[in-house]
């Protein structure tokens, strides 16, 4: 086991070279640079290029790229072109607002969507199980932004029960922008914990201990959903993955200070070593947070613990080739 | 899909009906009430589209301005309000839907074509080839999909191509995965190993033999994807990096509409709406699809 997620570190490497790699020769291509932006609107030509001297951005894009690397692989994002700031320090700045929505959503998410996955999968069929049902695909298909200036409309702007925008507000201003978020969470969720209990409720391990007159509760939460729990750690683990970066429109709506406006406005910016940065660390967010999923999967379930066991001993080439079929 | 249905046959001895692949899907999808009213709801916007180019005029009905009639509350003239030009939200609604639709199927087309040859590719080659496309696949979606596609837009400038472009490339690796999985669950079937034999190439067993019997999942995907592409588009546009106004899309109408939130909310909340019916049928139909074409899968 410890291979294995030794393995999965060190293959992590290479997806974070070519990712960094990607965005910052995209970012490249792009018309126009900083040093465009810093310049005041009267600058000579004379100007620009001696800004873009002072800034290194004269120079071809791949010695800038292998420079970025080099101190990337000593653990330094670089600077910003735009602010006196490392990028480092830009991004922790507003990491922690994006963290806190992003967690808040996913326990909203959690705590509607298990209790109505698994109302509906038990009413099967019935007029409950439908409504349940229509919620969940109402609440996918609705473009979070819209939903976001709904409840900002109705709660803030004309109940004003709570502040529209900003994060000055402690708790308050957390909870339209987490229903925001949650709302879509929530919507998925309900989906494969229905299903998920689907497949698990007619199991006959269940008419055993319904038989043997354990209540009906103890059976769905001892033995129904415990069975029923891996397809949504999945979805909960890759929810929880993508929370740095799956907020942008929602902090645009609500103003929220976090990294998502912090990327759309250095995109604006042109001020490529935050925008590459801010990826990199939300693409090692994805990928940490879904390889301890991963490594929960053997916690919650015993069956794949033993799979870990005997893959070590055999060498778990195959098993990995598996994974990425289903992935 | 439903055009692919074939007419029920009658058997050699003129008593069972039989029907195709399709026709046995399409005949289960008709009980399906979600997705056949998604299929309608679809149909009526492509209809929309369509004829929205030839009922309305665009430099009059929808991007003229009218400053007398500037943001009216619903009306008998205007039945869904005007904004603060004065423009009919219902025709700018109407004829938005050409954008997202247009957007939608050309980004997913373009994924769809690439994603599914490379997936193809990895998926009955194997070894280094499969290898190389696989990391590949797993660099590019390890970005989230807003972001990768707010780069790439932002890199190209802004335009509705550049948005098809954003848009259909950061979907490839769902379509990659997708294809490749299903392919390596057809290519040892007996019928690929006797295609190989009577010497048919590559290409030919991929395209004549594998595609068509792992077509089920790669459609349901395409119909999900519309969906998310039509979200994804208008996102972008609200954030300003999509298609330009004064065109009415429905998500810069949405951006544009923010300001005027408190007063005349209309400008808001009908676009919205749009968008929602549009993905809500489409995922019905995909939904729909998916229990039909994979019966194993609905309990």
């Amino acid at each position: 086991m410890h291979r294995y997620v030794l393995k999965r570190i060190i293959l992590l490497i290479p997806v974070l070279l070519g990712v960094s790699m990607l965005v910052y020769c995209i970012l490249d291509l792009a018309p126009g640079d900083a040093a465009d932006i810093l310049a005041p609107d009267d600058a000579t030509l004379e100007e620009k290029e001696a800004l873009r001297e002072e800034l290194g951005l004269n120079r071809p894009v791949l010695v800038r790229y292998f420079e970025y690397m080099w101190k990337l692989l000593h653990g330094d994002l670089g600077e910003s072109y735009l602010s006196p700031v490392s990028v480092w320090s830009a991004f922790t700045q507003k990491a922690p607002n994006t963290l806190k929505l992003g967690l808040a959503s996913v326990i909203f998410a959690v705590g509607t969507s298990l209790p109505l996955g698994i109302y509906a999968a038990r009413h099967r069929g019935s007029w409950k199980d439908a409504i349940s049902m229509i919620l969940a695909i109402l609440g996918l298909s609705m473009p979070n932004f819209w939903l976001g200036l709904l409840l900002m409309l109705l709660f803030a702007l004309r109940l004003g029960w709570l502040p529209s925008g900003g994060a000055d507000m402690g708790l308050r201003s957390l909870i339209l922008p987490t229903i925001t978020i949650g709302t879509g969470m929530m919507a998925t969720l309900t989906r494969t914990t229905r299903s998920s209990m689907l497949d698990v409720i007619r199991q006959d391990y269940l008419r055993t201990a319904r038989a043997k007159g354990v209540t009906e509760e103890v059976v769905i939460k001892k033995h129904a959903l415990k069975n029923a729990l891996i397809p949504i750690i999945t979805i909960i683990g890759t929810m929880l993955g993508g929370i740095l970066g799956g907020a942008t429109l929602t902090e645009s709506v609500f103003s929220w200070p976090g990294v998502g406006r912090l990327i759309i406005d250095s995109l604006n910016g042109r001020d490529t070593p935050v925008v590459t940065g801010c990826i990199i660390m939300t693409t090692m967010f994805f990928s940490v947070v879904l390889l301890a999923v991963d490594l929960i999967y053997a916690f919650v379930d015993p069956r794949i613990k033993a799979q870990y066991a005997s893959k070590s001993k055999k060498g778990g080439e195959k098993k990995d080739g598996e994974k990425a079929a289903t992935a | 899909m439903a055009k692919k249905q074939q007419q029920p046959k009658l058997d050699a001895n003129g008593e069972r009906k039989q029907r195709s692949q399709f026709g046995e899907a399409w005949h289960r999808m008709k009980k399906d009430k979600g997705a056949m009213l998604g299929l309608a709801v679809v149909s009526i916007l492509v209809l929309v589209a369509i004829l929205s180019n030839f009922l309305l005029d665009y430099d009059t009905d929808v991007v003229g301005m009218n400053t007398k009639e500037r943001l009216q509350a619903p009306n008998a003239k205007h039945l869904l309000a005007t904004d603060e030009y004065g423009r009919d939200i219902l025709f700018r609604i109407l004829y938005g839907s050409r954008y997202s639709l247009s957007v939608g199927l050309v980004a997913v087309a373009i994924a769809l074509v690439a994603g599914v040859t490379l997936g193809a590719i990895a998926g009955y080659k194997g070894g280094a080839v499969e290898e190389v496309i696989m990391r590949f696949t797993d660099i590019f979606s390890s970005v989230p999909n807003m972001l990768m596609a707010l780069v790439v837009v932002s890199a190209l400038g802004q335009s509705m191509l550049n948005l098809m472009i954003a848009i259909g490339v950061t979907s490839i690796p769902q379509f990659v995965r997708i294809t490749r999985a299903t392919v390596l669950t057809v290519r040892n079937q007996e019928y690929v190993e006797s295609a190989r034999a009577i010497g048919l190439s590559t290409p030919q067993i991929i395209i004549s033999h594998i595609l068509p019997n792992s077509l089920s999942p790669i459609i349901v995907q395409t119909t999900l994807r519309v969906a998310s592409a039509i979200i994804s588009a208008s996102s972008l546009s609200f954030l300003g990096l999509g298609i330009p106004a004064p065109n009415p899309e429905w998500g810069s109408m949405l951006s544009g509409g923010r300001k005027f939130i408190r007063d005349y909310p209309y400008m808001t909340l009908y676009p919205g709406l749009a968008i929602m019916i549009t993905v809500l049928s489409l995922n019905l139909l995909g939904d729909g699809l998916r229990d039909a074409l994979d019966p194993k899968l609905k309990n």
